[in-house]
């Protein structure tokens, strides 16, 4: 035991209540590790497919299909009318019957979609349906007059979306969208429930075993969550600033 | 659809008899007017008298109820219409310069025809260059819209849609919106244009600019042409009430 684990050990063993074992007992420190790791990709890849369900759906919000529109709403009450948890318990335990399975070593059958993955998948959906709205504002922010020049000029719908419509709808949508994600990155705490080993699943699993590193767990789960939310938010008005175009909005 | 059957000697844009309703308001009741290669037309009226939509009608952001209108042979009143095909041959310029606010002035220029024409990005700068030039505003070519008084975005405006090589351009009340001591740049840009030999169809409250400029000159009132004829007479001679009254007010 180095220096640094040997006062948190003495710690413990003087204040039972502050038992920081996460920081003397390697096999703790890496299930830290691990459902920090298992947090950020999560996160990442949430946010990553939620804002192209987000970009996606506010296109089909726009479409001249009369289905296509509906079916959007449809998704769009779904998921943001219902709690982000039972979505969760419902894609896992309820469709993940049905997904098909494989048997890798030919003798135990695994779901095609491992929990994870449902994670993934169920948080994305929850996430993009108010990314779905918050880049259709942005969209309705765009002047119809400004889209009728690049029209005048040739561009077609999709020309007229991605080159004007979506870079200056962006820049409108930016301040709800770093909302929406802050708590996209929050959420994914929730995948507990369906036994993804994120970082609250760890930190619950490292006190059910050592109850007395119940406060020091709950004190670095605020600790990194503050940090990682700290870091999008910062990464988010990095990119903000930096889209600013001279003399126009605030 | 096609234009194979037109050639220089007809006329560059031909109006026939058009028609067009918002809902049960008819803004134009059958209007014609023809315009030859080279030729600067003025149109003037009241407003609510059809003249921005008409404009509008002939490169097709707003469609037409009945009539024709041909642009170089190609039918706007089509369902099959190639609106691009269209568009290359015809540039417009709003009131309100309608310039991308997230692009500097010289991107703005360079836009269309790269990302519509497919044409090479270095070829198009080059001519970039020279359209800002042509339309005095070197030195303007890496500010953003925003960063630009409105005289200087209209003149944006101008060169972006000359950097299609249209045949003819559309004016919609481009000085409108102006303070007025900067509607005389446009002004000089679009006369610049006209004394090129570009053909023109202006709406415009300008009269002395139209006197000095157009060689024809229409005036609207509620969805039809009531009158027109060549500047020299237009403004001495008119006979119709309605255009004497109209010009008695704004002139």
């Amino acid at each position: 035991m180095n220096a640094f684990q040997q006062y948190f050990y003495d710690l413990a063993q003087t204040y039972p209540k502050w038992n920081f074992i996460y920081f003397y007992d390697p096999v703790q420190t890496w299930r830290v590790v691990d459902g920090l790791w298992m947090t950020i990709q999560l996160s990442v890849v949430c946010v990553i497919f939620s804002v192209i369900i987000g970009v996606v759906g506010a296109w089909a919000q726009g479409a001249h299909s009369k289905t296509l529109r509906l079916v959007m709403q449809g998704y769009i009450q779904f998921f943001r009318n219902t709690p982000p948890l039972v979505q969760l318990m419902f894609f896992y335990f309820a469709l993940g019957q049905f997904t098909p399975t494989y048997a890798p070593d030919g003798w135990v059958e695994v779901p095609i979609i491992s929990n994870v993955g449902w994670a993934i998948i169920s948080l994305s959906f929850f996430a993009g349906a108010f990314n779905v709205e918050i880049f259709r504002a942005g969209i309705e922010a765009v002047p119809e007059s400004t889209q009728e020049a690049a029209e005048a000029l040739g561009m077609n719908r999709l020309q007229i979306y991605i080159y004007i419509v979506l870079p200056l709808a962006f820049r409108v949508s930016l301040p709800a969208l770093n909302n929406n994600l802050v708590n996209l990155v929050k959420t994914t705490t929730q995948a507990l429930a369906i036994a993804v080993p994120e970082l609250l699943y760890q930190m619950i699993s490292i006190y059910n075993d050592y109850s007395t590193a119940q406060n020091a767990c709950m004190l670095f789960l605020f600790f990194a969550y503050f940090l990682l939310v700290g870091i999008l938010v910062l990464g988010m008005s990095r990119w903000e600033r930096g889209m600013r175009i001279p003399g126009y909005g605030a | 659809m096609t234009n194979s059957d037109w050639t220089p000697d007809q006329p560059l844009v031909s109006i026939k008899d058009v028609h067009k309703s918002f809902g049960d308001l008819e803004v134009l009741k059958g209007v014609s007017l023809d315009v030859r290669q080279g030729e600067v037309i003025c149109i003037i009226g009241p407003s609510g008298s059809g003249k921005s939509t008409l404009i509008r009608c002939v490169n097709a952001l707003n469609t037409i109820d009945s009539g024709s209108i041909k642009v170089e042979g190609i039918e706007v009143n089509d369902p099959g219409l190639d609106k691009l095909e269209l568009r290359k041959n015809v540039g417009m310029v709003f009131q309100q310069y309608n310039l991308f606010p997230h692009k500097t002035a010289l991107e703005n220029v360079m836009m269309a025809p790269i990302k519509v024409l497919k044409q090479s990005a270095e070829e198009v700068e080059e001519r970039a260059h020279a359209l800002i030039k042509r339309v005095n505003l070197v030195g303007k070519e890496n500010s953003y819209p925003g960063e630009l008084s409105g005289g200087q975005q209209q003149r944006v405006a101008i060169a972006r849609s000359l950097a299609m090589n249209p045949d003819v351009m559309l004016f919609d009340e481009v000085t409108a919106a102006l303070d007025p001591e900067t509607v005389n740049e446009v002004l000089l840009a679009i006369k610049d244009l006209a004394q090129d030999g570009m053909t023109c169809i202006l709406v415009t409250h300008e009269m002395g600019f139209a006197r000095e400029v157009a060689d024809h000159i229409y005036f609207t009132d509620r969805g039809i042409i009531v009158e027109h004829g060549p500047p020299a007479t237009f403004f001495t001679e008119a006979k119709d009430p309605r255009t004497r009254e109209f010009l008695s007010q704004i002139l």
